[in-house]
């Protein structure tokens, strides 16, 4: 017995049963609900666009590690897979593959690797990638496929406006003429909408952030942080002006916000650390958003306004910390 | 709604699977091994030399200054020699060993299980009793017991707090002394209590010892002076700030002491060796420890005599698992990996656990990813994602600044970390590098 090689290291012994790498498999899984229903909705297009982006995410993130960083590659962690899937998740699924392949090699290369990688990269990586393609191809990316279910072939779907689309454009109309023509409240529920892959079924979002909640992988402060200021600030609005603006529930189903407030805004690197600064940053996202939506010249405004607050982060967590035990009491 | 601190903590796996194991007394060791240094404070002196005839209960070292602890022999015997030995810090330092022969105690120590309740003796009386005794925390912590007795001037105490949390995993030793040794316990919390000149005692149990918690409630049911109260589950609730403010909701300034918020605090453990200490005339010359791990085949409770070298615990225990990669002297949060099965058991022995290799090695590090659960798990309200690569790069202002310093080095943080960070070693250093340049400051 004496002979035994005894390892020595310092407490403590024992560790939860969570990694990194199961965290990036729980947003995986909670991103299902949501794929499997926009390949429901859009056919096999949404295979097509998402596997893509998944392979091209991941194969960039290993080319660029093993040949220009010259480090030991890490893709394994499952990083690479949720840019990938969150990149999809914010194109048209008709966008053309070469396309895709370019939105992945800026979110990876540019938003995540030239920042040093994973941990590093002040902004989401997945919004990177979108506003490049949406600033590079306008065209290609606000084409947006009309659902018209699994059968729809790849290049060849119909396009239409997307409801925030149809806001944008509608002139002096009322927007209680303009939403006629939307679709309603209970299509909105189920993304039978246009709009990108992944941002149109409100259901299965919802059902991906109780996932994330139930796996404890994020807390409920950004999501609802951000849902509620849209729903505050739109509300204002349309209580003033009615034939103006569209109402808070209009807003909150429509567009990228549901997918922006559970998935794009709550990546870890790029969102605050304390609930103070997660209620700070969740604000400055909605009232972004609403500000962009209503008086801007892009229908839509969630990713900027994601990518604007990831800016403010650093500062958030400098200057906002936790309350230390026993700071008050001066000790006398 | 159970009481508990309002402020991080984390919830390891509990493998409390002694908790219905009586506590057993093993055969006497062939030879004990007896650190001069056992407790936070100066090395106690020899009084001994080679070839004296020592009885149990014989001084042995002396304790020096104010923050030092008597040492006395465990055992009767011979002592062999006073040597450098490893002992469970790992470094080499000075101890007594003995060569045990039979099993005699020295004069005017009672040995017979009566309870004896005689509450004659004065504040001071009692004080001297525990100096002389060798008394230290026993929860771990080994801070002189005496020195918590003798409340300076100008300090008001009104509650004593009786540690019977045992928020760390696996132990089980302060639970069976709650249920097997009640009654003296608490005779020695009473002891305590006028020791500490308080007329007011909490004994906080975490609720997964609900037969404990339901024991003492029985035991003290007449006496309003002591209130038993169940703690919800949660690491580590055994801190004493962390106690402090789950019973009373008093807050410990940062750098301060529970003297500052009229408190002081000692575990359930210590109390019975003040029982002891006083109504028997007996020094702290034994111990309960949890001998435990998942792989060992008979994990138990011993009462230990101090000295006694971890292999024949471990034996007592069913013999050290093929598999074994590591050996701790505590618990698995906050206890020391042993070098040697030769260290002895000393005072602040409350466990030891065996791991097999499997989970001896720590996993490869990854990114830190910002998930803030370090930040949400410290105790303290500190930062360790920040505070890590602060003491990386030596920063060492910005470390105190951002108050290092208050770490109690729980690990929760590397606990709870996805990454598998070494958070609190880097912590550990960061926190003796600024403890070294506060301590030059004030030499200038």
């Amino acid at each position: 017995m004496n002979n035994k090689v005894l390892t020595v290291s310092s407490s403590p012994h024992v560790y939860e049963n969570t990694t990194v790498k199961k965290l990036m498999y729980g947003v995986v899984i909670a991103l299902l609900p949501t794929l499997v229903w926009s390949v429901v909705t859009f056919g096999i297009a949404a295979i097509i666009v998402t596997l893509v982006s998944v392979v091209s995410c991941i194969l960039f993130e290993y080319l660029i590690q093993k040949f220009l960083l010259k480090q030991k590659p890490s893709i394994t962690d499952g990083s690479a897979l949720v840019t990938g899937l969150l990149l999809a998740f914010n194109v048209p699924a008709n966008l053309p593959l070469g396309i895709i392949i370019i939105g992945a090699l800026v979110a990876i290369g540019i938003g995540k690797m030239s920042f040093g990688g994973l941990g590093t990269n002040p902004f989401n990586p997945a919004l990177v990638g979108r506003v490049f393609l949406l600033i590079s191809f306008p065209a290609q990316m606000t084409s947006w496929p009309v659902p018209k279910g699994f059968n729809t072939g790849y290049l060849d779907a119909e396009t239409g406006a997307t409801p925030l689309g149809l806001l944008q454009e509608k002139g002096d109309q009322a927007v209680s003429q303009v939403l006629e023509s939307a679709p309603s409240y209970s299509d909105l529920f189920y993304g039978q909408m246009g709009g990108s892959l992944g941002e149109m079924a409100a259901f299965a979002l919802i059902i991906g952030l109780i996932i994330l909640l139930y796996l404890r992988v994020i807390s409920w402060h950004i999501p609802v942080s951000i849902i509620l200021t849209t729903g505050v600030f739109t509300g204002i609005l349309w209580l003033a002006d009615p034939t103006q603006y569209a109402d808070p529930l209009f807003h909150i189903l429509t567009g990228g916000l549901l997918l922006g407030a559970i998935f794009m805004a709550t990546d870890y690197v790029s969102s605050p650390m304390l609930p103070k600064a997660m209620w700070i940053y969740g604000a400055g996202i909605g009232v972004l958003t609403v500000i962009i939506r209503v008086f801007g010249s892009y229908p839509e405004g969630v990713s900027f306004a994601i990518l604007i607050m990831n800016a403010f982060v650093p500062i958030l967590n400098r200057y906002i910390k936790p309350k230390r035990f026993g700071e008050e009491v001066q000790h006398g | 709604m159970l009481k508990t601190f309002p402020r991080g903590g984390v919830h390891p796996a509990e493998n409390k699977f002694t908790a219905d194991k009586a506590i057993e007394k093993p055969g006497l060791p062939k030879q004990v091994i007896i650190p001069i240094a056992q407790h936070i404070g100066a090395p106690a002196t020899p009084v001994v030399k080679k070839k004296d005839q020592v009885k149990a209960g014989d001084l042995l070292a002396e304790g020096q200054g104010f923050v030092s602890a008597n040492i006395h022999s465990s055992v009767s015997g011979t002592v062999a020699k006073i040597d450098q030995v490893i002992d469970s810090t790992g470094f080499r330092r000075p101890c007594v060993i003995i060569n045990v022969e039979g099993d005699e105690w020295a004069d005017g120590i009672d040995t017979s299980p009566d309870l004896i309740t005689d509450f004659s003796l004065s504040s001071e009386e009692i004080q001297k009793k525990v100096l002389a005794s060798g008394i230290v925390g026993l929860g771990g912590g080994t801070f002189p017991s005496h020195v918590k007795l003798s409340v300076p001037e100008g300090k008001q105490l009104d509650t004593l707090v009786i540690n019977g949390v045992e928020c760390e995993p696996y132990l089980t030793c302060d639970h069976r002394v709650m249920l097997e040794r009640a009654e003296e316990m608490l005779v020695g919390v009473k002891l305590l209590m006028k020791g500490q000149g308080v007329d007011k005692a909490l004994i906080g149990i975490e609720n997964n010892k609900a037969d404990a918690i339901a024991h003492l409630e029985h035991l003290t049911k007449d006496d309003p002076s002591i209130e038993i109260y169940g703690l919800k589950v949660k690491y580590p609730q055994g801190g004493e700030k962390q106690l402090i403010k789950a019973l009373l909701d008093r807050e410990v300034p940062s750098g301060g002491l529970p003297l500052d918020v009229g408190v002081v605090v000692h575990n359930v453990s210590t109390a019975l060796a003040v029982y002891e200490a006083i109504q028997k005339n007996k020094p702290l010359v034994d111990r309960v420890v949890t001998v435990t791990g998942n792989s060992l085949s008979n994990p138990t409770n011993l009462l230990v005599r101090i000295g006694t070298p971890v292999k024949d615990l471990i034996e007592a225990a069913g013999g050290l698992p093929e598999d074994t990669g590591k050996v701790v002297n505590g618990g698995p949060m906050m206890g020391k990996a042993l070098k040697t099965l030769d260290a002895p058991v000393v005072k602040g022995t409350s466990g030891i656990l065996v791991i097999p290799e499997k989970q001896a090695r720590r996993e490869a590090e990854a990114h830190c990813i910002r998930c803030a659960r370090c930040v949400d798990a410290c105790p303290m309200g500190l930062e360790p994602y920040l505070l890590k690569p602060l003491a990386e790069m030596e920063r060492y202002e910005e470390l105190e600044e951002n108050a290092v310093l208050d770490c109690m080095e729980c690990g929760s943080c590397s606990f709870t970390c996805p990454a598998r960070l070494p958070l609190l070693d880097y912590i550990r250093l960061g926190k003796s590098h600024v403890n070294q340049i506060i301590r030059n400051r004030k030499q200038k």
